[in-house]
């Protein structure tokens, strides 16, 4: 699945710029190089969505890596959302290796500009606000 | 669970069992902020060595570095556990220091502030990565814990493989619901605990002796 890019087409800046960011584009990068991807884009005001999302590991250091970014009356940081929470066994295989299908379509935008309205197990619901 | 995933628990156990009498082992008091992490260290510290680790307030963010109180001894059903106590900031992924203005604070203040929580976040998530051997995460009962946040710390703590004790805090609030944590994380046992009242603390140790010791 290749890069998805969804706006409104102008430049008059007053859009919302969506980055859908396929499995396949993220499994051939490295952790910070991951965590450039999604940061840039949230710098420039977009809301990335992640089809696969991040392991732990590197949501560990996404968060380490936008503490060092925050700056007043600038960045004020990530809001992120991704489903499913728990994980899902994936299959009987997998069941039995106690492995788990880890893929979690992950939403994340500027915080001052997300906010989360509901969310549950299968359903996101998310507000983005204009410039 | 799989086969192969309770075979692995079992020889941790057994090797954390084995190894138990090596040096104190460091646990982190990790959750978001105003959970009630810092008035919890401070009520272990204070029960078995007498001393507070740092001070506490309503006002998010007041824990901004690490604090480590080391050897505390716990003693249960005749045994001693001996841990390190590690005090960190609550994790978030975003500050805003306009959010310290609405507690009476200065601009210069809140900006100074806000700056230290997020050096303090980002020390607290290379701690969880590197540098603790158990985890108690603290979570405020009255609040909401199916957050983003708390989802992406309990993963993170067992991708680890640490060990985790969590704690449904505040339960001397009117509108607290252990109920909720727990079902929040039926993965792992939830403890009530009123770390301000001091209620239930027996079972919170006990606990920590049984996972950490």
């Amino acid at each position: 699945m290749a890069e998805l890019k969804a706006d409104d087409g102008g430049d008059d800046g007053d859009g919302v710029q969506i980055d859908l960011i396929s499995a396949e584009r993220m499994e051939n990068l490295r952790t910070m190089e991951k965590i450039r991807l999604i940061l840039d884009g949230v710098h420039d005001d977009n809301i990335v969505i992640l089809e696969s999302g991040l392991t732990p590991d590197e949501e560990s250091k996404l968060i380490e890596v936008t503490m060092s970014e925050i700056s007043p009356d600038g960045f004020t940081g990530i809001e992120i959302e991704t489903y499913p929470s728990g994980g899902s066994d994936s299959g009987f295989l997998g069941r039995i290796m106690g492995k788990k299908d880890d893929s979690k379509l992950t939403v994340i935008g500027p915080a001052n500009r997300i906010k989360t309205l509901h969310k549950d197990e299968n359903f996101i619901s998310t507000l983005v606000t204009r410039k | 669970m799989g086969l192969l995933t309770d075979f692995r628990d079992s020889i941790r156990r057994v090797t954390r069992s084995l190894f138990s009498a090596q040096d104190p082992k460091r646990i982190g008091i990790y959750g978001p902020p105003n959970a009630g992490k810092t008035t919890l260290a401070n009520r272990i510290a204070r029960d078995w060595t007498g001393d507070a680790i740092g001070p506490e307030s309503h006002v998010p963010h007041e824990t901004r570095r690490a604090r480590r109180k080391e050897n505390v001894e716990i003693q249960r059903d005749g045994k001693s556990v001996t841990i390190d106590i590690v005090d960190t900031p609550g994790v978030t992924t975003k500050v805003d220091y306009k959010e310290f203005l609405e507690h009476d604070m200065e601009e210069d203040d809140a900006i100074r502030r806000s700056r230290e929580a997020t050096e303090g976040v980002a020390e607290a998530m290379h701690w969880l990565r590197e540098d603790v051997d158990g985890v108690i995460y603290v979570l405020d009962s009255t609040t909401d814990p199916f957050t983003q946040v708390n989802t992406m710390l309990i993963g993170i703590i067992e991708s680890q493989d640490l060990p985790v004790l969590i704690l449904a805090n505040k339960t001397d609030l009117d509108d607290s619901s252990v109920t909720r944590i727990r079902n929040a994380f039926p993965q792992h046992e939830t403890i009530p605990l009123s770390a301000l009242e001091g209620d239930n603390m027996d079972e919170v140790y006990e606990k920590i002796a049984e996972y950490f010791g």
